[in-house]
């Protein structure tokens, strides 16, 4: 199947990082004219979180790696005629029609009034929401000055700013490194960077087949970077430790950290405190499925965003990249947006010019495996909670309610227990406890759809156009090549490369008088 | 750049999201809860978890880490008691 390579074929890229921008580059090499959105107000993702300065100080570039790519990204997709790059626009809500998907976008400030709606209704979509941490709960993790490794990351990368002037670095995974390499870059001291894998699962992880790491020569240089920042900044690396609480009356003053056996339960006896004013940390990290569930994509047993050789998802004209198919840094993210959005726009794998991007993404997948071997999460870490731990931070739900839930309902089944403890109900819907929750029962049951992917205003639904202007006429050159799948008509009229403003579609889901609540 | 905190100025670098703001004046919190009227602040970092909520310009459950500061902001702190909340 070719598409005509003449901008009549259109792609909406979701998540502007690193996947998300080379997805948008390979679509629109392939012909194809592209809607590239993001919610937060720059391109870069998490990856390449910058400040938004005309001259980024020397202090703010050596945060960064391989910025160079991300110019060039950024550059065409801010200049590329066929692109039309969209920053402050959210997608709160995405569903699939006979005719193909439609992706609902608010654009304005973000969680402001009066944004502006959007709705799309492309060929293909490239999903590219990337991911964001897991956190295991410990006791005092809801105090003030307790983050996530990556908000450390982006305050320092987005803010400059430090979250703290002690700070202690733990969790699991290799990206406790550049967290705290950029912590020191920022002016913090780093305490200590406590790492809760044993260094038997680190070889088994990363050791064998150290020549295919090479082959992923961008990622081993830059963790080869932190490993000699470390030294330079003498930050203690320790492995087969955990943070098993944190101590403070309004923000966080103290941690006790503990060795840990290889189940990651608590050695007794082995905990000490350490005096800090902030603490990051991060279990790896966990995709943001919400908007590829709503469009109907299947989730791995791994809870990835499942995808074929080509990127494609299960659903029909939906592909994914990056994190939230896998995790695999930077080199797995822009190498499989490069392959997603070849194909989302009507190319072949098999191209010529996707050689280098099939053969990178078979290199970086290599990475993902090795992380999982070496720092996936072990069971025995539920031993650190404590009853009045909490587990939901939305609904303040604790441990011991959680299991007065399970006593009461007599069942372990999540959406019982869920609905009598209130947990995984609050704002966050979820995203934040949902697997904690779902592991905490027992339970495998896969996640639900939920119709509205992002909390809105209701003010924000209600000012949602119900009805299509007077007839909506074709989009110029809007015929569709008999192979396409034929999507129906796209917009207003308008020069070539207008969004789709398809307010005969704008008609939020009906399912979707969700009120935006307080916690 | 200046923002008001709870009435009282706050100076920002431009481009700072309005946690980035607080953070750099040593604010760790800037949000009761419902529940247990404890405090809370920045946790994700990434507008996921919804923690950093607070009121700009008089809008409640605006993301303190996602919204961009604008001169002038006037943020106020966020609590909104649960009818029957043990605070
Ligand atoms: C907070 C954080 C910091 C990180 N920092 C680093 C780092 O410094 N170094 C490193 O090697 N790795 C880092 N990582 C790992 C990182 O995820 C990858 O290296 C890389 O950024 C993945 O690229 P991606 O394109 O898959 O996703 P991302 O870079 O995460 O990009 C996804 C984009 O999608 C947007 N998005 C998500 N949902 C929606 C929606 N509904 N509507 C509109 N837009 C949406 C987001 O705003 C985001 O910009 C970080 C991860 C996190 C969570
Ligand atoms: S800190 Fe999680 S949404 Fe802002």
């Amino acid at each position: 199947m070719r598409a005509p390579r003449d901008g009549t074929r259109h792609v909406v890229v979701v998540g502007a990082g690193p996947a998300g921008l080379s997805a948008t580059r390979a679509a629109v090499q392939q012909g194809a004219r592209v809607t590239l959105l993001d919610a937060s107000h720059q391109t870069g993702g998490q990856y390449w979180r910058h400040r938004d300065t005309p001259t980024p100080t020397p202090a703010e570039q050596r945060l960064q790696h391989q910025w160079r790519v991300h110019e060039v990204l950024r550059d065409l997709a801010r200049t590329h005629p066929r692109v039309e790059l969209r920053t402050g626009a959210q997608v709160w809500a995405a569903e699939q029609h006979d005719d193909g998907p439609r992706l609902h976008v608010l654009v304005g400030d973000v969680d402001g009034h009066g944004r502006t709606h959007l709705s799309l209704a492309p060929h293909a979509v490239v999903l590219a929401t990337g991911a964001h941490d897991r956190t295991l709960p410990f006791p005092g993790w809801d105090l003030p000055g307790v983050v996530t490794a990556g908000a450390a990351q982006a305050l320092a990368k987005g803010d400059g700013v430090a979250v703290g002037r002690r700070v202690l670095v733990a969790g699991a995974g290799p990206f406790l490194l550049p967290v705290a390499a950029t912590l020191a870059e920022v002016g913090a001291t780093v305490v200590g960077v406590h790492e809760a894998s044993r260094p038997a699962g680190l070889v088994r992880g990363w050791l064998p087949r150290p020549w295919r790491l090479a082959a992923s020569p961008g990622k081993a240089v830059e963790l080869a970077g932190y490993v000699a920042g470390h030294v330079r900044h003498r930050i203690p690396y320790r492995t087969g430790e955990a943070v098993v609480a944190a101590h403070g009356s309004d923000r966080v003053q103290a941690v006790t950290v503990a060795r840990i056996d290889e189940r990651w339960a608590p050695v007794p006896g082995s905990g000490r405190r350490v005096e800090v004013d902030a603490v990051c940390v991060s279990h790896g990290f966990t995709p943001r499925l919400e908007v590829a569930i709503a469009l109907g994509a299947s989730i791995s047993s791994s809870r990835f965003v499942a995808v074929d050789g080509d990127q494609a998802t299960s659903a029909e004209n939906i592909y994914a990249a990056g994190e939230l198919t896998g995790i695999g840094g930077v080199d797995a993210a822009l190498a499989e947006g490069w392959v997603a959005g070849h194909v989302a726009a009507g190319g072949d794998r098999s191209d010529r010019s996707l050689r280098r991007a099939v053969s990178r993404r078979r290199a970086s997948a290599d990475v993902t495996s090795r992380i999982e071997a070496a720092h996936g999460i072990r069971p025995g870490w539920t031993a650190w909670l404590r009853d009045d731990t909490l587990v939901c931070r939305c609904e303040e739900v604790t441990v011991g309610r959680l299991r007065t839930a399970v006593e009461v309902t007599g069942s372990s089944d999540p959406v019982s227990v869920k609905l009598t403890s209130r947990a995984g109900l609050g704002i966050c819907q979820g995203r934040v406890c949902g697997r904690v929750v779902s592991e905490l029962l027992g339970s495998s049951s896969p996640m639900q759809a939920r119709p509205v992917v992002t909390p809105v205003r209701l003010g924000d639904l209600a000012a949602t156009p119900p009805f299509a202007a007077p007839g909506v006429p074709q989009a110029p050159g809007a015929a569709e090549p008999a192979t396409a799948p034929a999507p129906a008509p796209l917009g207003p009229p308008g020069p070539p490369h207008s969004p789709d403003h398809d307010h005969a579609r704008a008609r939020a889901p009906h399912s979707a008088t969700t009120e935006r609540t307080h916690p | 750049m200046t923002i008001t905190v709870d009435g009282a100025p706050v100076t920002g670098a431009r481009g700072q999201s309005i946690a980035g703001v607080l953070m750099a004046d040593g604010r760790r919190d800037w949000r009761t809860t419902s529940v247990a009227a404890r405090p809370r602040g920045l946790f994700c970092g990434i507008g996921v978890c919804f923690d950093c909520i607070v009121t700009v310009n008089d809008l409640a459950d605006v993301r303190a880490c996602l919204r961009r500061a604008q001169d002038g902001d006037v943020v106020t702190r966020q609590h909104h008691l649960l009818p029957g909340a043990d605070a």
